[in-house]
C-alpha cells in the first residue's frame, strides 16, 4: 500500500502522504533538507492531491529532491527542466508542474531554458536552491559565487562576475519573482504557497546553505542575530522598512536609484512602498540591486507578482478556437485538401 | 482564355520530359515550378520534383551563388526519379545557364531570357562573351526569348508598374512553357486569380505575363511544334501532389488519431525540417500542440515532458540539431518514454550544406548517444513513403515505449510526387493502455516489463496511486528506484538492447526484388535513394540483366532475414549518399563483403550513375 492509496480513502492528507518512501540522502546538514521539509509540510495545504503534481529537476544536489516526493517526478538532464516541465504542462495544463533547480543548473548549464520558461510564462513553480557552490562535483565555484571566491577550480580567487538571480528573473520577464531562504522555514513556506498560486511562471530563490563545500556563504545576513538588520522583509503595500525597531529604510534617491536610509534621517513618509502588482518591474529591479551579495541588508519576500497571459492556457485556447473554427479534425478530409485527381480502371 | 487554345501546329507526343526552371533566388522559379508540377498531377502525369536552392533566401543577384531551380519530369507511365538530365533548361540569367549547363547533355534545348543577357549580368556569371552569340552552346537548341522586355510590355497593358511588372516575368516563362508542353491552362489562371486576389495589380500582371508567354509560343516561330505528354496509368485510386514534409505532418496526425494520442510537437527552426512544424501549427482543430523552443535542446526536453505527460511527442530537425538532442535522447532511453525524432538530414559536418540532401547521419542515428543507447531507426524512401515512415515510427515508439528517429533527408523533404491516398479508415490502431492500476502487490513499480515487447508501463500524471519517480540515473530492475550496483546495471543494459532487437519480430520480413530469382547482384539500398535504384534496375533488367534489390525501411533493428537475404546473392551493392555508412552496418552485422558506391555531392544520384556501376560489376 502506498501512502496515497490511504489517502485516497480520507478526505484530508498529511506530509506522509507526500514523502516517498526513499532514503533521503543529503550531507547531513544540508540546507536541501528544511526546504524538503517545508515543501512536504505545505503540501496538505495546498490543496492538491499527489498525483496532480509533477516535480522535474536538473541535475545537481537539490535535484534530487524529487526522489523524495511521493508525487510524479523527473530527474532528468543537467540544465533542462525547465524545458522539460514547459513540455509537461503544455501537455496537461491541469497538473501543478514544480522545478527543483540549482545556481549551476538553472543559471549556468540551463540559463537559457530558464529564461525562457519564465518569459513565455509558463505556469511553473521554480525553486532555484541557490547555494553559490557546485556542491555534487564537489565544490567548484558557481554563477552566484563572488568575485575572488577560492574554490577547487580557482584557487586564485574567481574572476567571473556572478548573476543577481532576482535580477536575471525580472530581467527574463518573470511575472513572480521572490526570495526565501533555508532558515526560516515559515517564510519558506508561506512564498511556495504564493508560488503556487500564482497563475504563470513563478521563480523563488532559495538562499540555501551547503555545509561542506560553502559552509556560511550567507551567515552575514542569516545569522538568528544578524536577521533583524540584515534582512528586508518585501511586503505589499506597506513602506520598506527593517532593522531593531524599524530604524532603517528604502528611499528613491533623485536619480530613481534605491537607497538604504536611516529612517530617523528621511521621515517614514519618504519610505518607497512596496507594490508587487506595478506593470513595470524598474523598483523591483532595484530593489534586487540593494545587495550584490548577501553580506549587505538583503530584501526577502515577494518583488513582483503581476498577471499575464498563461502560456500553456493560450495554447489550449488556440485549439479550442480552432475546433470551433473548423470543427475536430477529419483526417480523410486533410490528405484530400487541395488538388486531388482521380485515376480509375 | 479557355483550357484548349486551339493550335495551329499538331503537338508531337512523347512519354517524358525532365524540365528545369533556373533564375534567381528572387526569380520565383520554385513557384513556377509548383505550378507546372500541380497541373501535370492533376492532368494524370506521373511525375518527382527536385528544387534545389541556396542556402541564402536573396545571394546576390545574378550571381552563380544565387541561383535557384526547380526541376520537374512528367511522364505518361510511372517513373521513379526527377529525372537524371533535363531534355530542357529554362535559364532565366547567364548565372542560371551557366551554374546548369554542365547537367545538360547534348541536343538538349535550352530557353534563355536573352534580356537578361546583358555585359552586367554576363560578367556576374563569369562570361566573357555572350555564350548565346558564340558558339559556345552549338551542341544545345538554344531559343533566345526577350522574356523581359515581353513581359514588361504585357503587363504595362493592364497598369503595372515597371518593377512589378519585371516581377511577371517567371510566369511568362511559365505560360511559354504551358504552351509548349500542351499543359492545361485553367488551373493557373484559377491560381493566379485566387492567391493575389488582394493586389489586383500584381494579379493582373501575372496573368498578362502568362498569357503572354503562352502566346509567344504559339505564335513565335521559334518552335516547329508543342508536345504532348499524355496521362499515366497508374493504379486506380485518389492521387494528390505531395512533398515529404507535407507527408510526414499528415502521418504524424494519422498516427494520432489512430493512437487517440494528441500531438505535442516542438522543434526549433532549421533547413530543412521547418516545413513540418508550419505545416503541424495549423492543424490545432487535431489537437496538435505546437511550440517553438528556444533551442533544439528545449525542443527535444519538451518532447520528453510531453511524453511522460502522456501525449505524442514529437521534434524534428536536420542534422546540427540532432548532435544537441542527443542527451535528450539518452534521457528518454532511460526513461523509457515513446517520442519521435525526424532528422531531415542535409549535407554536414557542421553547418554543411543546409539546403542540399545527403544520408550521412545514419550512424549518427545508430550510435550518437553516450553509453549503450540503441533506439530504433526507421528511413522514408519517397516523399510518399514519408506518410507511412511516421506512421510507423509511432507505432515503434508507443508499442515499446522508446525514442525513434525517423531519417528522412532534404531531397525528400521538398520534393514532390503524386501520391494515391490512404484509406484512413484503414490504418491500423496503434492505440496503447495507459497504467491504471498497481502491477506488483499494490504496489507500482514502473520498470515492470511486459514480458511480451520488454515494454515498461505508461504511467501518466493524474493516474491517482501510480505516483512514480524516473530520472537519467540508473534504475533498479523492476522499481525503478536509483540503483549503483554493478549487476543491476548490466542487466539493464541488456534488458533495454534486448527490447530494441526484439522489435525485429514485430517489423516485416526484408522484401526482395528479383524478378527472375536467377540474379546474383543485390542492390541494397535505404531511404532516398530508391527511386534512383529502381530506375537504374529498369535499364540493366531491359538490358537482359538479372539484378537484385532490397530497400530497408527498418535500419534498426534490421529485418530479421536481412542475414539470410545477404548470403543468397554474390555479391552486394550498396549505393549511398554518404561515404558508406550502411555499408559499414551491413559489413559489421554479418560480415558480408559489400561493395560501396557512394556520393555526397548534395543532389541525388542520377539513375544512370548507379546503372553504371551495376554493369560494371556484372561485366
Amino acid at each position: 500500500m502506498t501512502p496515497s492509496d490511504d489517502a485516497s480513502a480520507t478526505p484530508t492528507l498529511t506530509r506522509k502522504d507526500f514523502q516517498s518512501d526513499q532514503e533521503v540522502r543529503w550531507c547531513p546538514g544540508c540546507g536541501d533538507y528544511s526546504v524538503l521539509t517545508a515543501v512536504q509540510l505545505l503540501m496538505p495545504d495546498l490543496g492538491v492531491r499527489p498525483e496532480e503534481l509533477v516535480f522535474v529537476s536538473g541535475i545537481g544536489c537539490s535535484s534530487r529532491f524529487p526522489y523524495y516526493m511521493n508525487t510524479y517526478g523527473i530527474h532528468s538532464i543537467h540544465g533542462r527542466a525547465p524545458a522539460i516541465a514547459t513540455g509537461v504542462a503544455m501537455a496537461r495544463p491541469e497538473l501543478s508542474v514544480w522545478v527543483i533547480t540549482g545556481d549551476g543548473d538553472g543559471l549556468s548549464i540551463g540559463g537559457n531554458h530558464l529564461i525562457h520558461a519564465l518569459r513565455r510564462n509558463v505556469n511553473l513553480t521554480i525553486l532555484l536552491f541557490n547555494n553559490q557552490i557546485y556542491g555534487l562535483t564537489k565544490g567548484q565555484y558557481s554563477p552566484t559565487s563572488a568575485i575572488g571566491k577560492v574554490t577547487k577550480s580557482t584557487p586564485f580567487g574567481s574572476v567571473d562576475q556572478p548573476f543577481n538571480p532576482i535580477s536575471v528573473a525580472l530581467g527574463a520577464e518573470a511575472s513572480f519573482v521572490a526570495r526565501t531562504h533555508d532558515m526560516d522555514r515559515k517564510h519558506m513556506q508561506e512564498t511556495f504557497r504564493r508560488a503556487h498560486e500564482h497563475r504563470g511562471a513563478a521563480f523563488v530563490e532559495i538562499y540555501q546553505n551547503c555545509n561542506v563545500f560553502n559552509d556560511g556563504a550567507f551567515e552575514q545576513i542569516l545569522a538568528k542575530d544578524k536577521r533583524p538588520e540584515m534582512l528586508i522583509s518585501l511586503r505589499h503595500g506597506e513602506p520598506v522598512r527593517f532593522g531593531p525597531d524599524g530604524a532603517r529604510g528604502v528611499v528613491v534617491n533623485r536619480f530613481g536609484e534605491l537607497e538604504v536610509v536611516d529612517v530617523a534621517d528621511v521621515g517614514a513618509d519618504r519610505l518607497l512602498v512596496h507594490d508587487e502588482h506595478r506593470p513595470d518591474p524598474t523598483l523591483a529591479f532595484a530593489l534586487s540591486r540593494l545587495a550584490d551579495q548577501p553580506t549587505t541588508p538583503t530584501p526577502v519576500g515577494v518583488f513582483r507578482a503581476v498577471q499575464r497571459p498563461v502560456y500553456e492556457e493560450q495554447l489550449t485556447q488556440q485549439l479550442v478556437d480552432a475546433q470551433a473554427r473548423s470543427g475536430p479534425g477529419d483526417l480523410a478530409a486533410l490528405i484530400e485538401s487541395g488538388s486531388v485527381w482521380d485515376v480509375s480502371d | 482564355m479557355t483550357t484548349q487554345v486551339p493550335t495551329t501546329r499538331t503537338p508531337e507526343s512523347i512519354d517524358r520530359v525532365v524540365i528545369r526552371f533556373a533564375g534567381d533566388s528572387g526569380d520565383g522559379m520554385q513557384l513556377v515550378g509548383d505550378r507546372i508540377t500541380d497541373v501535370s498531377a492533376v492532368f494524370g502525369n506521373d511525375l518527382a520534383t527536385l528544387p534545389d536552392f541556396p542556402a541564402e533566401i536573396r545571394a546576390p543577384a545574378g550571381t552563380i551563388a544565387g541561383v535557384s531551380s526547380f526541376q520537374v519530369h512528367f511522364a505518361d507511365f510511372d517513373i521513379l526519379t526527377p529525372g537524371d538530365v533535363p531534355n530542357l533548361l529554362v535559364a532565366m540569367n547567364p548565372a542560371a545557364l551557366r551554374a546548369n549547363l554542365g547537367d545538360l547533355s547534348p541536343g538538349a534545348s535550352i530557353i534563355a531570357n536573352v534580356d537578361s543577357f546583358e555585359d552586367r549580368n554576363l560578367a556576374k556569371a563569369g562570361y566573357e562573351a555572350n555564350p548565346l552569340d558564340d558558339q559556345s552552346l552549338a551542341a544545345y537548341r538554344v531559343y533566345p526569348v526577350p522574356m523581359t522586355s515581353l513581359t514588361l510590355e504585357a503587363a504595362k497593358e493592364v497598369g503595372a508598374k515597371s518593377r512589378d511588372a519585371e516581377r511577371s516575368k517567371n510566369f511568362f516563362a511559365l505560360g511559354l512553357i504551358s504552351w509548349m508542353y500542351t499543359r492545361p491552362v485553367d488551373p493557373t489562371v484559377a491560381w493566379i486569380e485566387t492567391r493575389f486576389a488582394a493586389q489586383p495589380v500584381v494579379r493582373d500582371a501575372n496573368l498578362a505575363a502568362f498569357k503572354a508567354g503562352f502566346h509567344f509560343g504559339e505564335t513565335a516561330e521559334l518552335f516547329d511544334h508543342p508536345f504532348e505528354v499524355q496521362p499515366a496509368q497508374l493504379r486506380p485510386g485518389r492521387y494528390r501532389n505531395i512533398t515529404g514534409n507535407l507527408a510526414l505532418a499528415y502521418g504524424l496526425i494519422a498516427a494520432s488519431q489512430r493512437a487517440t494520442l494528441p500531438i505535442v510537437y516542438a522543434s526549433y527552426p532549421i533547413t530543412p525540417a521547418s516545413d513540418i512544424l508550419h505545416e503541424l501549427s495549423k492543424h490545432k482543430n487535431f489537437g496538435v500542440r505546437t511550440a517553438q523552443a528556444e533551442d533544439e535542446i528545449a525542443a527535444a526536453g519538451m518532447a520528453v515532458g510531453a511524453a511522460f505527460a502522456g501525449h505524442l511527442a514529437v521534434t524534428a530537425t536536420s542534422g546540427p540539431g540532432v548532435d544537441l538532442k542527443s542527451e535528450a535522447m539518452g534521457l528518454a532511453i532511460s526513461l523509457e518514454l515513446p517520442l519521435v525524432l525526424i532528422d531531415v538530414q542535409r549535407g554536414g559536418p557542421s553547418t554543411g550544406l543546409p539546403t542540399k540532401t545527403e544520408q550521412s547521419d545514419l550512424l549518427l542515428a545508430m550510435f550518437g548517444r553516450h553509453g549503450e543507447a540503441p533506439l530504433p531507426v526507421v528511413a522514408a524512401s519517397s516523399p510518399s513513403h514519408c506518410f507511412d515512415t511516421a506512421f510507423e515510427a509511432v507505432r515503434l515508439a508507443l508499442r515499446y515505449r522508446t525514442p525513434v528517429i525517423l531519417l528522412s533527408d532534404g531531397y525528400l523533404a521538398n520534393s514532390a510526387e503524386p501520391w494515391r491516398l490512404p484509406d484512413t479508415a484503414a490504418l491500423p490502431d496503434i492505440s496503447v493502455p495507459f497504467a491504471t492500476a498497481p502491477n506488483h502487490d499494490g504496489e507500482f513499480w514502473p520498470y515492470l516489463r511486459d514480458p511480451d515487447t520488454l515494454a515498461r508501463p505508461w504511467a501518466v500524471p493524474g493516474t491517482p496511486g501510480l505516483m512514480h519517480r524516473i530520472g537519467g540515473l540508473e534504475k533498479a530492475d523492476g522499481t525503478g528506484n536509483v540503483e549503483y550496483d554493478p549487476a543491476n546495471h548490466e542487466l539493464m543494459c541488456r534488458l533495454r538492447a534486448s527490447k530494441i532487437a526484439g522489435i525485429a519480430r514485430d517489423i516485416p520480413r526484408l522484401e526482395v526484388d528479383d524478378p527472375s530469382g536467377d540474379a546474383s547482384l543485390l542492390v541494397l539500398g535505404w531511404g532516398s535513394t530508391w527511386g534512383q535504384i529502381k530506375a537504374a534496375l529498369r535499364e540493366v533488367r531491359h538490358a537482359g540483366h538479372d539484378v537484385a534489390h532490397a530497400h530497408l525501411m527498418h535500419l534498426n533493428p534490421f529485418p530479421a532475414n536481412l542475414g539470410e537475404v545477404l548470403a543468397r546473392y554474390e555479391r552486394v551493392l550498396v549505393p549511398e549518399m554518404n561515404l558508406g555508412q550502411l555499408s559499414r552496418l551491413v559489413r559489421a552485422e554479418f560480415l558480408v563483403d559489400t561493395r560501396s558506391l557512394n556520393q555526397v555531392r548534395g543532389v541525388p544520384f542520377r539513375a544512370a550513375e548507379i546503372e553504371a556501376e551495376i554493369l560494371e560489376m556484372l561485366l
